[in-house]
């Protein structure tokens, strides 16, 4: 009779085990759906995690274009900076009693004219000057002719005349009062002003 | 007229025309000038102390100022030399200004070839200044005026009997009733101004606070033509000085040096319109006459001979600056400067057989006289070693040189030498720095 019962017992555990077990497994299948409609939720994440970055990447991008053009622009207004004060401070220079144009005077003078060329909206005044070891008003006819000789050959590389005046101003205004050859040689010139 | 003086004056052009002819003897290019030139005998003439007619302080004072005045006057000429006073035998103050009063002894015993008596009155704020010229060795009067005006005139009065001494002596007003103009800086800008033949009385006449240069007098003093870049530019300016007229000559380019046809209201100029820098004749109004000049290259600085007929001018057209003669009837054009490389600035004497002009040799900026009347002369060199001297411009007379010098070391200023170039010395001292002097001819003296 106990051993019946001990039997009994296994048995309805057994079985209870098994009843425990089916219930197991069948909460595994559910589970799993759950799991699948987690990871749909993971992809959609990703995906907008993708954009975000591409976005990003794509602003960074953008940035960048726009810092490159801004940096282009300022070399660009730099450069154009640079050549207009080149053109302006770049005077060209003469011999004693002299109103020839030396080859360096027409190097300097061929830049000049594709600065003008390249910025067609200016006009400019050349200004011709001599040093002091000249009487006043013979130097005044020498520096009108200096300016006229740079203006001359600016017309020749193509400058519409009509862009460029001359005045004369002699041994009026000297760069550098200094009494020697070099205060002297860079007073002999011709020197451009913007209109 | 005195023997004597002829004598000197003969004596002092002789000396001229030694210094100027052509030394054969040596290699120097130029003729000397020698300061202390034995040759220029002076005509000693005294000057005592004028008589106070009242005898009153005021008298006495105003005297001595106007002894001092004419002292200065006659020395400027150069041909006369005042007696130091402390060599005096007599006193006309006390012992009488007239002729009856006067010992020529007295004045003779101290080689005083001319005596000037001045007397002085002053009543009711009005001066009356009473001035005799004598010769002392043909004993005679050879001047007397009698002046009158308000105190602050006695200066123009003394100038005035200065002009009458002049021209009992030379035939000539001198350069007493003459004016000056130049160009002086005011605050670093070049100015035009007109003063008394010695600069005494700066008057500024442009305000254009811009370069301003090259004043030009028409020959009876009433327009004055200068250059000036008020309008951005070199161009012309023409100001009548006594009516309130003006004209612009500003054509494209350069328009500068500007100078007047004696008697006439036409002045030469050169101009840069054509692109070459040549010389026309223009009206007073500006309008075109003639072209003068026709060459490549540079045509500047015309100057007309004194009647008229020629004009002088700079040209590069032998490829360094020289000058020109053009006969403008004939329109012959001759060469009048051979030495050195860079000769400028033509002035003709008034009696048009000379002519001063600048030259640089060696970097060295002096002035040069030329004999326009002998043949191509030996030009004789005026200025040496004393800084740079430009500018030369001639009294109405010919006794005088004017020009400008920074011999100094004070930046450019006026100076006054004899027509042999003698008696160089500063003409006065005003601040910032002149050039460009020109004197005016006579403005007060009609025959």
């Amino acid at each position: 009779m106990n051993r019946q019962l001990g039997l009994y017992l296994l048995m309805a555990v057994l079985v209870a085990g098994l009843f425990l077990t089916a219930s197991c497994a069948k909460k595994t299948v559910v589970s799993d759906g759950t799991t699948i409609e987690d990871q749909t939720q993971t992809a959609a994440e990703a995906a907008a995690a993708e954009a975000a970055r591409k976005a990003e990447l794509e602003r960074i991008r953008q940035q960048e274009l726009q810092e490159e053009a801004a940096r282009k622009l300022a070399m660009e207004q730099a450069r154009t900076e640079a050549a207009k004060t080149r053109f302006l401070n770049q005077n060209i220079h003469f011999e004693y009693d002299s109103s020839q144009l030396t080859d360096t005077a027409r190097e300097l003078l061929r830049e000049k004219a594709d600065w003008l060329k390249a910025n067609p909206e200016h006009s400019i005044v050349i200004e011709g000057h001599c040093d002091e070891r000249g009487t006043t008003e013979y130097n005044l006819a020498l520096g009108d002719r200096r300016a006229t000789a740079a203006k001359q050959y600016l017309q020749d590389l193509g400058i519409e005349s009509f862009r460029m005046t001359t005045v004369s101003y002699g041994e009026e205004r000297p760069l550098d009062p200094g009494q020697n050859e070099m205060a002297y040689s860079k007073n002999r010139r011709a020197q451009f002003v913007l209109k | 007229m005195t023997r004597r003086f002829l004598l000197s004056a003969v004596l002092f052009m002789l000396a001229g025309l030694f210094f100027m002819a052509p030394d054969r003897l040596t290699a120097a290019p130029y003729d000397t000038i020698q300061v202390s030139n034995p040759f220029l005998n002076k005509t000693p003439i005294a000057l005592p102390a004028f008589k106070a007619l009242t005898g009153s302080p005021a008298e006495m004072k105003i005297g001595a100022d106007a002894r001092d005045i004419l002292e200065s006057g006659l020395a400027f000429t150069g041909y006369l030399k005042p007696v130091n006073p402390n060599a005096f035998l007599a006193d006309p103050s006390k012992t009488g200004i007239q002729m009856s009063q006067i010992k020529f002894s007295d004045w003779t015993g101290i080689g005083a070839e001319l005596l000037v008596t001045g007397g002085i009155e002053e009543k009711d704020g009005q001066v009356k200044l009473e001035m005799r010229l004598f010769d002392t060795f043909n004993t005679q009067l050879l001047k007397g005026k009698v002046y009158t005006g308000p105190p602050d005139q006695v200066r123009r009065m003394i100038h005035l009997f200065c002009a009458e001494v002049s021209h009992a002596l030379t035939g000539s007003w001198g350069v007493f009733a003459s004016k000056l103009a130049f160009v002086s800086t005011v605050d670093g800008n070049k100015e035009i101004f007109v003063s008394d033949f010695d600069g005494h009385n700066p008057t500024r006449i442009t305000r254009h606070k811009n370069i301003s240069l090259s004043p030009a007098w028409s020959s009876d003093g009433q327009w004055l033509a200068y250059v000036t870049y008020a309008g951005g530019k070199p161009d012309i300016y023409i100001r009548g000085l006594e009516q309130d007229q003006s004209t612009v000559i500003n054509r494209e380019g350069m328009n500068i040096t500007p100078a007047w046809m004696p008697g006439k209201e036409v002045l030469a100029a050169a101009l840069s319109f054509s692109g070459n820098q040549e010389i026309y004749l223009l009206t007073r109004k500006g309008e075109m006459i003639t072209k003068v000049t026709s060459s490549w290259g540079i045509n500047v600085s015309p100057q007309f001979s004194p009647d008229g007929g020629k004009l002088a001018f700079v040209s590069n057209r032998s490829g360094n600056p020289q000058i020109y003669i053009k006969d403008l009837t004939s329109s012959e054009v001759n060469r009048v400067t051979f030495q050195g490389k860079y000769n400028t600035s033509p002035a003709w004497s008034p009696d048009g057989k000379k002519m001063v002009y600048v030259g640089i040799e060696k970097n060295r900026i002096d002035l040069y006289l030329i004999r326009l009347d002998k043949g191509p002369g030996m030009p004789v060199q005026l200025t040496r070693d004393q800084g740079d001297n430009e500018d030369p411009a001639w009294s109405p007379d010919g006794n005088l040189i004017i020009f400008t010098s920074t011999r100094d070391g004070q930046g450019p200023g006026l100076f006054v030498m004899t027509a042999a170039g003698t008696d160089q010395r500063r003409l006065m001292k005003m601040p910032g720095r002149q050039t460009q002097p020109r004197w005016s001819k006579p403005m007060t003296y009609k025959e």
